[in-house]
C-alpha cells in the first residue's frame, strides 16, 4: 500500500513537472496569441452581460485587496494580512492562457493600496506608502527596494485600510479614513451624541495629498485636499475631467443608535452610499451629514441635531451618484481601455463589497456596477455589471464565497476583479461582436 | 493510471468509513436549555446584537467578530462574556486567530436575566453548545464591574 502511494505521488510529480515544463516552453513572446483568452466554461461562476464572459486567473491567494496589471499583463495584488510574510503577489501567465501560472510575493507588509504610475509600482500598509521603481516592462528591478515616501499616517483600526491614486502633475492622493462611525462622544452607543467639531477630521476623514516623489513625508508635508469623508476605499483619477473620484462608505447604525427616530428598515436604506467628484478644499459633510437617497437632500445627522427630516450641510458638496446604503464600495475604476463596447469607454466601474448593516433585512451588494460617464460627468443609470461573486442565497458576510475588493484593467482592456474572501482574481473578458 | 487512483481513492474512503465505526460524529449534547430562555434570549439577540453578530452568528470578517464557533462565547469564563455585555468590546486582540476592527458598544441597559438570556441563547445557537448563565451569575459580576 505504502508502496503504490509513493508510486503514485512520483508519477504525479513527474507529470506536474512535465505539465509546468511545456508551459514554461510557451513563454516566448513571439508565439504568444493576440486573441482574446477564453472564457471558463461558467464564467467562473459569475452573471455578465450578454457578449461578455469571465475566467479564474487565480484563486486562494489570500485577503486580496487592490490590484494593478502592468503593460505586459501581470497582476500585482496588494493583500491585507500576509502571505508566506509577504504583502503583495504578483501573478504571471507564462503561457497565455489567462491562467496565473507563476505566483511570487514580495513586500513584508499588509494594506490595501497599490497603483502604477510614471514608473513605479506604489502600494501601502495601514500607515505608510512605498514605491518600487519599475523597468521598462513594469516589472520591479529590485523588490527589496522599497522607498518610503509617507509614513505616520493614523491607524485607529477603524477604517484604517489607505487607499492610494495619482493624478498626471506629480501628487498622490492618500485616503485616511475616520477612526468612528459618526463622531459620536462614545463611538456606536446609542443616543451618544457628536463631537463639536469633530476632532478626528484633523487627521482623517479626508482624502491627503502628497508629493508622489518624495521620500520621508508624513502629515507636515501633506495638504488636506478633501474632508469630511467618512472612509474612502475606492478612488480613482478622471482622465477626461482630470479630477480626482471617490467613493465613500457612508454611516452606520441610524437605528440602533436613535431607535426613536429610525426604524430597522431606514437603517437598511439610509443613507446613499455616494460618489463624489472631489476639488481642493471640498467638504463631503461628515460627521454633520448624511446623504437620504430618497429625498436626494443632505440631511442633518441625529447625532447633530437631525431627526430625518431636517436638512444640513449648506457648505457641503452633493455627490454625483448616491447608490443605495451600506453596499461598501470598496473599489472605483474609470474605464479607458478598447476591449469593451463603446457605452463603457470612460465609464465607472464600482466593486461593492457588500453589505452587512442591512440586518435584519436582507444583504445587499456582493457585485460590480458600471456607471456611463461622458465628458467626465455620469451620463445614465447605473447598472449591475457583474453579479454571483456570493454564490449563495441568502448572504450572509460569512456564508458569501466572494467579495469583489479591487478592479484593475488590463493592457488588453480586460477589468480585473479581486476578493478577499476567498482570494480570487477574475478576469472580465468581452467576445461578443 | 486512472484506475489505480479511483481504486485508491475508495481504499481511503473505505478505511475512513472503517476509523469512525462505533463512534458515530454527533454534534455535542446541548446544555439542557428551556425553550422559554432560548425565545426570550433569542428575542434580545434578533433587536440588540444580530445586526453587527448577523442572523448566522457569523459577524462581519475583519469587522464584527463571530460568535458561532468563538471560543470565547463558549468558554468556561462567564465573568468575561457577562463584562463584555456590561462594558462592551474595544480592545485590539486577536480571538481565534483574527482582528476584528468594529467597537462594540456596551448593553448595560439589559437587566441580569435578560444578560442571562442572551448570552445562554448565544451560547447554545448554530454549533455553540455550552452551559446557561444563569441571572445570578450576571447579578454577582454586575456587583464588582464599575
Amino acid at each position: 500500500m505504502k508502496k503504490a502511494f509513493q508510486i503514485l505521488s512520483l508519477a504525479m510529480i513527474l507529470s506536474g513537472y512535465g505539465i509546468s515544463h511545456a508551459k514554461a516552453s510557451g513563454d516566448d513572446p513571439k508565439k504568444k496569441p493576440a486573441k482574446t483568452v477564453a472564457a471558463d466554461a461558467d464564467n467562473a461562476g459569475l452573471k455578465l452581460p450578454t457578449g461578455f464572459g469571465a475566467l479564474v486567473v487565480a484563486e486562494n491567494i489570500g485577503r486580496a485587496r487592490h490590484i494593478v496589471v502592468n503593460k505586459q499583463g501581470d497582476v500585482y495584488v496588494k493583500l491585507t494580512g500576509r502571505v508566506n510574510g509577504k504583502g503583495i503577489t504578483k501573478l504571471h501567465d507564462a503561457d497565455g492562457d489567462g491562467k496565473a501560472d507563476q505566483i511570487t510575493g514580495f513586500g513584508q507588509y499588509g494594506g490595501t493600496g497599490i497603483t502604477i504610475k510614471n514608473g513605479y509600482l506604489y502600494a501601502s500598509s495601514d500607515e505608510e506608502v512605498f514605491r518600487y521603481k519599475l523597468d521598462d516592462k513594469e516589472n520591479v528591478i529590485d523588490t527589496t527596494k522599497a522607498e518610503k515616501i509617507i509614513s505616520g499616517l493614523i491607524n485607529r483600526r477603524q477604517h484604517e485600510s489607505k487607499s492610494i491614486v495619482l493624478d498626471n502633475n506629480g501628487s498622490i492622493y492618500v485616503n485616511i479614513g475616520a477612526y468612528s462611525n459618526s463622531c459620536q462622544e462614545r463611538d456606536r452607543q446609542a443616543g451618544s451624541l457628536g463631537r463639536t467639531p469633530c476632532p478626528i477630521l484633523d487627521s482623517a476623514g479626508g482624502i491627503w495629498q502628497f508629493s508622489a516623489d518624495k521620500g520621508g513625508q508624513t502629515y507636515g508635508d501633506g495638504v488636506r485636499y478633501a474632508t469630511g469623508l467618512r472612509n474612502v476605499v475606492g478612488l480613482d483619477w478622471n482622465q477626461q475631467a482630470n479630477q480626482l473620484f471617490v467613493m465613500q462608505h457612508g454611516r452606520d447604525d441610524l437605528h440602533n443608535i436613535f431607535p426613536n427616530l429610525f426604524t430597522e428598515k431606514d437603517n437598511a436604506e439610509l443613507p446613499a452610499e455616494c460618489m463624489y467628484a472631489l476639488k481642493k478644499g471640498d467638504n463631503a459633510g461628515w460627521p454633520y451629514i448624511y446623504y437620504d437617497p430618497f429625498q436626494n437632500k443632505k440631511m442633518q445627522a441625529p447625532e447633530y441635531g437631525g431627526d430625518g427630516k431636517k436638512e444640513g450641510g449648506k457648505d457641503a458638496i452633493d455627490p454625483v451618484v448616491a447608490f443605495p446604503a451600506h453596499l461598501a464600495p470598496n473599489a472605483l475604476l474609470f474605464y479607458t481601455g478598447n476591449m469593451f463596447p463603446a457605452k463603457y469607454k470612460n465609464g465607472a466601474f464600482v466593486a461593492f463589497h457588500g453589505s452587512w448593516n442591512r440586518a435584519p433585512l436582507p444583504q445587499e451588494g456582493y457585485y460590480v456596477v458600471f456607471v456611463p460617464f461622458e465628458n467626465g460627468k455620469p451620463s445614465g443609470k447605473w447598472e449591475i455589471f457583474a453579479n454571483g461573486f456570493a454564490g449563495v442565497d441568502n448572504i450572509t458576510p460569512r456564508s458569501a464565497l466572494h467579495r469583489p475588493t479591487g478592479l484593475a484593467q488590463g493592457p488588453d482592456g480586460s477589468l480585473y476583479v479581486s476578493d478577499d474572501q476567498k482570494g480570487t482574481i477574475y478576469r472580465i473578458v468581452y467576445n461578443g461582436k | 493510471m486512472k484506475k489505480t487512483i479511483g481504486g485508491l481513492v475508495l481504499l481511503i474512503a473505505l478505511a475512513g468509513l472503517q476509523s469512525f465505526k462505533g463512534k458515530p460524529v454527533q454534534a455535542p449534547k446541548p446544555a439542557a436549555i428551556g425553550k422559554a430562555t432560548m425565545d426570550r434570549g433569542k428575542r434580545i439577540y434578533t433587536q440588540r446584537c444580530l445586526v453587527c453578530h448577523q442572523v448566522d452568528g457569523g459577524g462581519v470578517p475583519h469587522l464584527n467578530a463571530p460568535l458561532d464557533g468563538a471560543s470565547l462565547v463558549q468558554g468556561n469564563d462567564k465573568t468575561k462574556l457577562v463584562r463584555i455585555i456590561l462594558k462592551g468590546y474595544s480592545d485590539r486582540v486577536e480571538i481565534d486567530g483574527e482582528y476584528y476592527s468594529n467597537n462594540m458598544t456596551p448593553l448595560a441597559d439589559l437587566n441580569d436575566q435578560q444578560i442571562s438570556d442572551v448570552l445562554t441563547y448565544v451560547r447554545n445557537s448554530w454549533s455553540n453548545r455550552a452551559s446557561a448563565i444563569t441571572p445570578a451569575e450576571v447579578k454577582a459580576v454586575r456587583a464588582k464591574t464599575k
